[in-house]
């Protein structure tokens, strides 16, 4: 007896077997995925009763209520606070990860596993440390009061800046490493055949290597921006209630507020938001024959 | 062409300069990063509560998590979790990226969007829409909500770890099994699988990792009951710090330095 013959190219269509086995992996997306974020997009045009119940309707009253400039201030400023952070991650990290990735394979080996420490240490436990370095009576603060014994404890912690320090300490190797990946990935004769037409180092820069990392750029630049956007944990530990952001609304809208038709027009406003930054970094993605 | 302006430095010289300046900057990031995680750990063994002031070497923090029951309580629950999010996701991410490279089917595309999805989306979006589906069918929150909601966003970083793998897989070795007589099943298990199985303990350790850390998701799915530690973390460090969070963190570190020197060990093997 023959066997069957085998699928020898990607291209074969799947029997029945095939989609039972399929079938729990399209009905986990399915009920996991799909159907959530279409509750989210049909709760937001609900209203609340006065209990906190979900009152499902078709209404655009929370999407009225978003452009309220309370809420849209609190948009802007998270924001203008994920694009401060992404951009800090950008200038401190983008140098890195070029210096990684030309670095010899024995020194670069040991310079990415010390990346991806801090890459997998909890950010609760990361975003704990700057608390207590913050705190008034924290390691800054004591350096401080030893060299300058004559001021006063500066308040750090629960700060805007303390918020912005630990988004970027929390953020940064998701900059460096996809950048990383893509400098790894630019072809050393282009460089040096820049140079050998005479360009410095300050000219290959813009010129040459920085289009050709781009697409790494645009990695890491969605890996900070979207999830500090939303971030409310670190916000609250090092903000604490001073400066709201809107993940921080949305989650009081969730367990405090009670207002849940609210918080899921504020969460489908965030994941339009998501969407659109997703759209631009495929259009940023490198079509062919740059692609390394 | 114009000529190249004239510089102070010959461009070898500027190199050079560029390179001291590029590995000093190294330097400085990697101790920006280390720094605060280093001093919480050698400071989660000085014996004063909070001080800065050093007053002697004590252990006594560490002793302290051991009659810190609602904690311990916490790090079973969060082992659970991990536990079980690790396994399924393994099976559903293993089985997932096998079937997504073997067979074209329409719908395919959609259904690989659909897996990066909960890797990229902002976590607070999943926690928030999960919550709506739990309550609207009348599942009460605990220990399944919460490993529904973990094995959502990581059985995807399996399916892509083994993705990978299969990509680089030849072919012929599954076409090889089938001309021997092998099953599909039997080329799968005994072909495929063991050449997967780096991919695959790579993965499970992510998604074991990702779900040990995990917060956001966990906080609009969780019940008092199953409240992780991270959940137990963060209510503590709200309030204000503490030096048993001190010490806890501390450990954290390390097993956080333990996961990334299997996952090294992992890779050295797989090479």
């Amino acid at each position: 007896m023959t066997p069957e013959p085998v699928a020898r190219d990607p291209g074969a269509r799947p029997g029945t077997l095939a989609w039972l086995l399929l079938a729990p992996l399209l009905a986990w997306l399915a009920l996991f995925v799909v159907v959530p974020a279409l509750l989210l997009l049909g709760c937001s045009l609900g209203e609340r009763d006065e209990f906190g119940q979900v009152l499902w309707g078709f209404s655009l009253e929370n999407y009225a209520r978003l452009l309220d400039p309370v809420y849209l201030r609190i948009f802007l400023r998270s924001l203008g606070f994920a694009a401060l952070t992404t951009g800090l991650c950008l200038l401190i990290g983008y140098p890195v990860a070029y210096h990684l990735a030309r670095a010899a394979p024995r020194v670069r080996e040991l310079l990415l596993l010390l990346v991806m420490v801090p890459f997998w240490t909890s950010f609760l436990v990361r975003t704990y440390a700057w608390m207590a370095i913050l705190r008034e009576e924290g390691l800054l603060n004591a350096l401080v009061a030893w060299l300058q014994p004559a001021w006063a404890p500066l308040g750090l912690l629960y700060t805007p800046a303390a918020v912005v320090t630990g988004l970027v300490y929390s953020y940064l190797p998701f900059l460096i490493l996809p950048v990383y990946a893509s400098v790894e990935k630019l072809d050393g004769a282009l460089i040096e055949a820049a140079h050998d037409l005479g360009a410095g180092p300050w000219r290959v820069f813009p010129t040459v290597i920085l289009p050709l990392t781009l697409p790494g750029i645009a990695a890491g630049v969605t890996l900070v921006f979207v999830p500090a956007v939303a971030m409310f944990a670190v916000t609250d530990l090092l903000g604490g209630a001073r400066v709201p952001l809107i993940g921080n609304v949305i989650q009081n809208q969730f367990l405090q507020a009670r207002d849940w038709p609210f918080g899921a027009a504020l969460g489908v406003a965030l994941l339009g938001l998501f969407l659109v930054s997703q759209l631009v970094l495929r259009a940023l993605r490198p079509r062919g024959a740059l692609r390394g | 062409m114009a000529a190249p302006p004239p510089s102070l430095l010959s461009p070898a010289a500027g190199s050079r300069l560029l390179q001291a300046g590029l590995r000093g900057w190294t330097g400085l990031v990697l101790l920006f990063l280390y720094l605060p995680v280093i001093v919480l750990a050698v400071y989660s063994f000085n014996s004063a509560r909070l001080g800065v002031a050093w007053e002697g070497f004590s252990g006594r923090w560490y002793a302290e998590l051991l009659h810190q029951a609602p904690l311990q309580r916490a790090a079973l629950n969060s082992l659970v979790v991990a536990t079980a999010t690790t396994l399924l996701s393994v099976v559903l991410g293993t089985s997932g990226a096998w079937l997504l490279h073997r067979y074209r089917f329409p719908g395919r595309d959609l259904i690989e969007s659909l897996v990066n999805l909960p890797m990229v989306m902002p976590e607070i979006l999943l926690g928030i829409s999960l919550l709506i589906l739990f309550a609207l069918a009348g599942v009460g929150l605990g220990f399944i909500t919460v490993i529904i909601g973990h094995v959502t966003f990581s059985f995807p970083f399996v399916l892509v770890a083994v993705r990978a793998r299969l990509q680089g897989l030849d072919p012929a070795l599954e076409e090889a099994a089938r001309d021997l007589g092998a099953t599909p099943w039997g080329a799968f298990r005994h072909v495929i699988l063991p050449a997967l199985r780096p991919a695959i303990l790579a993965g499970g350790l992510m998604a074991f990792l990702l779900s040990w850390d995990e917060l956001i998701v966990t906080y609009f799915t969780t019940s008092a009951a199953s409240a992780t530690l991270p959940l137990k973390v963060f209510g503590l460090a709200k309030v204000g710090l503490n030096p048993v969070l001190n010490a806890l963190s501390a450990l954290f570190l390390l097993v956080t330095l333990a996961g990334v020197a299997f996952a090294a060990y992992l890779r050295r093997g797989a090479r």
